[in-house]
C-alpha cells in the first residue's frame, strides 16, 4: 500500500476535567473509505473536529502527507486540502446550486479593471459537475431547496472534491436520508474514491458502513477499539463494538437482531 | 452509473418564458403594472402624467430609492437597520451645524457627516456581531440615541430644532451641488420653449419651464440602484451577501467572512440614509429635527415589496427599486386623484399584502420551499 495521506497519531483531547479523546489512532489512504463508526457520544465529532482544525488536540500528533501538521483554524485545514462536508451545514437552500457550488471560492473575471463573479464560467463547472455525478440540473439557477437531501449531499461532495479536497470528511450524511437517497449518496462516495480522494465516511449505521467501507475503525468512550479490513469483520460483530459489548446483546435478541 | 444519466421524469420541461417570468422581481413588476394602469384610468386628467406630475412622484419614488437601496442589500445579508429614519434626521443637523453654526465649508461638513454616519453604521453591525443580539434590538436603540441627539444638539446651541441657512452656506460648494444640483436644465429650457412641457405664464419665472431639470437625488438613486444590483448579482461579494443571510453557519464554513459582510452592509445603509439626508438639506435649505421620521419602516416597505425575505438570504435591489417606485407613485397618485389622505394608509396597507402573498408564492416556486 502507498503513504497515508493523514495519519492521527495518539490524539487526546481534553475539555476542562473531560477527557473526550483518550488517545486514539488512525490512519487514512488515499483512495479509501475509512469508516468511522460509534455510538452517540463516542467521541466521533470531537475527533474529526480535530482533524478539521475546528480543536486543537491535547496531544498527539498529526501528519498530513509525510508532514507533521499543526492547523490553527479550520481555514488552515480546508487551504491543506482537508474538506468537511456536514450532515446540515452544508448548502443555502435560498441560493441556486451554482452560487452555493463556488460560495466561498468565486471565480471571477476582470472587466476594466474591476472584478466581477465569472458567471459564466461558474454556470458551465456547475452543469458539468452535476452531470458526472448524475445530478439532473433543470439549470445552474435552480435552487438548492428544490433539490433532495441526498442530492444537496451529493452537490456539497462534489463541491469539495472540485476545490482540491484530498481528505474528505462527511459527518453522517446519511443519516437523516430516506433509502434511495442514501444509496445515492454512497453512490457518490465510491466515485469520490475512486478519483483518489481518502474519504473518511462518520456514521453509526453499520449497513451504510459494509456498503462502501474498506476499512473500520470503532470509537467507544474516547478510544479506538481497533481497525478491521474489510471482510475481517462482521457487521454483528461491528455493531457490538460500537454499543460497547454486553447490553446491547441482550437488547438485540429481544428485537431480533434488527437494530 | 453513466456519464450522461437518464433525465429524471418527475422533472417537467418549463416553458421559457415561464422560466423568464419567474422571478424575484415579478411582483414589483406586477405592482407596477397595475399601480400604473389605476392610476392612468383614474388621474390621468389630474396632471400626474404631466412634465411637474412626473418630476413630483419621480422625486418621492427616488427618495425612497435611495433608503431602499441600502435596506434591501442588508435585509439579504440577514440583517435590518430601525435607524435609517433617525439617521436621515441626525445626518441633515450634523450638515447644518457644521455648515452654518460652525461655518465650515459646505464639503468639509458633508465629508464629516458622511464619516460619522458610516461609522455609527459600523458601530451598529459591531455590536449586532459582537453581542449576537438580533439587529431589530440594537438598531431600534439606534432610533431612539439618534432621534435624541437630533433634538437635543440644535436644541443646546441654536435654542431651536431647525437649523436654515444651508443653501446660502452652499452656495457654490462642489461637494453641495453634487447633492443640490439640477441638471439638464438646458434640455428642459429647450423642452419648454419647443412647447412639449408647459412654462410659468406669469411672475417672475415667467416664461421658465415648469420643470428646469432633473435634481441630482435622482441620479443619486439611479447610481444607488445600478451599483446595487451589479454588487449583489454580478460580484462574489454580491454572492457572500446572499450566503451571509441565508445561512451565516454554513458560509463561514465556506469561508464567507459573514462578520466583515454584515458589518460592511450597515455601514452601506447608514452611507444611504445620509444620501438622503443630505439631498434633502440642499432642497429644502434647512435641517429640522423630525425629518426622516418613519422612513425606516417605508424602506423596509419597499424591499419587501420589492420581493426580498425577511428573514435575508433572497431579494433583488431591482425589485427594491421598483418596490419604492409603487410606494412613490401610490401616495403622490392619491393626492392627484383626490382621493382623501387618509386613505393612502389603507392602500399602503392592501399593496403591502397583496405584494408580499404574490411574492411568497414566487419564492416558493424558485427555492422549493414548503
Amino acid at each position: 500500500m502507498t503513504k497515508p495521506i493523514i495519519e492521527m497519531k495518539n490524539i487526546e483531547k481534553h475539555f476542562g476535567a473531560v477527557i473526550a479523546l483518550a488517545g486514539v489512532s488512525l490512519e487514512v489512504f488515499p483512495g479509501e473509505c475509512h469508516c468511522l463508526l460509534g455510538d452517540n457520544g463516542a467521541g466521533k465529532s470531537t475527533f474529526i473536529k480535530t482533524m478539521s482544525g475546528v480543536h486543537k488536540p491535547t496531544k498527539g500528533e498529526i501528519v498530513f502527507d509525510g508532514k507533521p501538521m499543526n492547523f490553527e483554524t479550520p481555514r488552515d485545514a480546508m487551504d491543506a486540502g482537508i474538506a468537511t462536508v456536514h450532515q446540515h451545514l452544508a448548502m443555502i437552500p435560498l441560493m441556486s446550486v451554482a452560487r452555493n457550488f463556488f460560495m466561498g471560492n468565486e471565480p471571477v473575471k476582470k472587466i476594466a479593471g474591476i472584478s466581477f463573479f465569472d458567471k459564466e464560467y461558474a454556470d458551465r463547472v456547475t452543469m458539468e459537475e452535476m452531470r458526472t455525478m448524475g445530478i439532473n440540473l433543470r439549470g445552474p439557477d435552480q435552487a438548492v431547496g428544490t433539490l433532495s437531501g441526498g442530492e444537496r449531499q451529493t452537490v456539497a461532495i462534489s463541491r469539495a472534491v472540485h476545490f482540491g479536497a484530498k481528505v474528505l470528511i462527511l459527518d453522517e450524511p446519511t443519516s437523516a436520508l430516506g433509502v434511495r437517497q442514501t444509496s445515492n449518496v454512497l453512490a457518490t462516495v465510491d466515485k469520490v474514491r475512486k478519483q483518489g480522494v481518502a474519504v473518511v465516511f462518520i456514521t453509526h449505521n453499520v449497513r451504510h458502513a459494509m456498503a462502501v467501507g474498506d476499512r473500520f475503525t470503532v470509537l467507544n468512550r474516547g478510544q479506538t477499539l481497533g481497525t478491521a479490513q474489510r471482510g475481517e469483520i462482521s457487521p454483528e460483530e461491528l455493531q457490538d463494538m460500537m454499543a460497547g459489548g454486553q447490553e446491547l446483546a441482550t437488547l438485540e435478541g429481544s428485537l431480533g437482531g434488527t437494530v | 452509473m453513466a456519464d450522461t444519466p437518464p433525465v429524471d421524469e418527475r422533472i417537467k420541461e418549463m416553458a421559457a418564458f415561464r422560466t423568464a417570468l419567474i422571478r424575484p422581481e415579478l411582483g414589483g413588476m406586477v405592482g407596477i403594472v397595475a399601480v400604473f394602469v389605476f392610476f392612468l384610468l383614474f388621474a390621468f386628467d389630474s396632471g400626474m402624467f404631466a412634465a411637474q406630475g412626473v418630476m413630483n412622484w419621480s422625486v418621492v419614488s427616488a427618495q425612497f430609492m435611495i433608503i431602499a437601496v441600502g435596506a434591501c442589500l442588508l435585509m439579504i445579508a440577514g440583517e435590518f437597520d430601525l435607524s435609517v429614519g433617525s439617521m436621515i434626521g441626525f445626518a441633515g443637523m450634523m450638515i447644518a451645524v457644521f455648515g452654518v453654526v460652525l461655518a465650515w465649508p459646505m464639503w468639509m461638513a458633508i465629508i464629516i457627516t458622511f464619516v460619522i454616519c458610516i461609522s455609527i453604521g459600523a458601530l451598529n453591525g459591531f455590536i449586532v456581531i459582537r453581542t449576537g443580539l438580533p439587529s431589530f434590538i440594537v438598531t431600534l436603540a439606534f432610533l431612539f440615541i439618534l432621534r435624541g441627539f437630533t433634538i437635543y444638539i440644535p436644541q443646546t446651541i441654536e435654542r431651536k430644532t431647525i437649523i436654515g441657512g444651508i443653501r446660502d452656506a452652499a452656495e457654490g460648494d462642489w461637494l453641495g451641488t453634487i447633492f443640490g444640483a439640477k441638471i439638464f436644465g438646458a434640455v428642459f429650457r429647450w423642452l419648454g420653449d419647443a412647447g412639449v412641457i408647459a412654462v410659468f405664464e406669469r411672475g417672475n419665472r415667467a416664461g421658465e419651464p415648469v420643470v428646469d431639470g432633473i435634481p441630482m437625488l435622482i441620479v443619486w438613486a439611479l447610481i444607488l440602484v445600478v451599483f446595487g444590483h451589479i454588487l449583489l448579482t454580478r460580484t462574489r461579494f454580491g454572492n457572500w451577501i446572499f450566503a451571509a443571510g441565508g445561512d451565516a453557519e454554513a458560509a463561514r464554513n465556506s469561508g464567507v467572512p459573514v462578520n466583515r459582510v454584515k458589518i460592511l452592509m450597515f455601514m452601506f445603509t447608514a452611507f444611504c440614509a445620509t444620501v438622503f439626508a443630505t439631498c434633502q438639506v440642499m432642497e429644502f435649505g434647512s435641517a429640522g429635527a423630525d425629518r426622516g421620521l418613519l422612513k425606516e419602516f417605508e424602506a423596509i416597505i419597499a424591499v419587501v415589496i420589492g420581493g426580498a425575505l425577511l428573514t435575508g438570504g433572497y431579494g433583488s435591489v431591482i425589485g427594491a427599486a421598483l418596490g419604492a417606485l409603487i410606494f412613490g407613485v401610490v401616495q403622490q397618485g392619491l393626492f392627484f386623484a383626490g382621493v382623501e389622505s387618509s386613505l393612502f394608509r389603507v392602500f399602503l396597507g392592501v399593496i403591502l399584502l397583496g405584494a408580499v402573498i404574490l411574492n411568497t408564492y414566487i419564492r416558493r416556486m424558485i427555492t422549493g420551499e414548503r
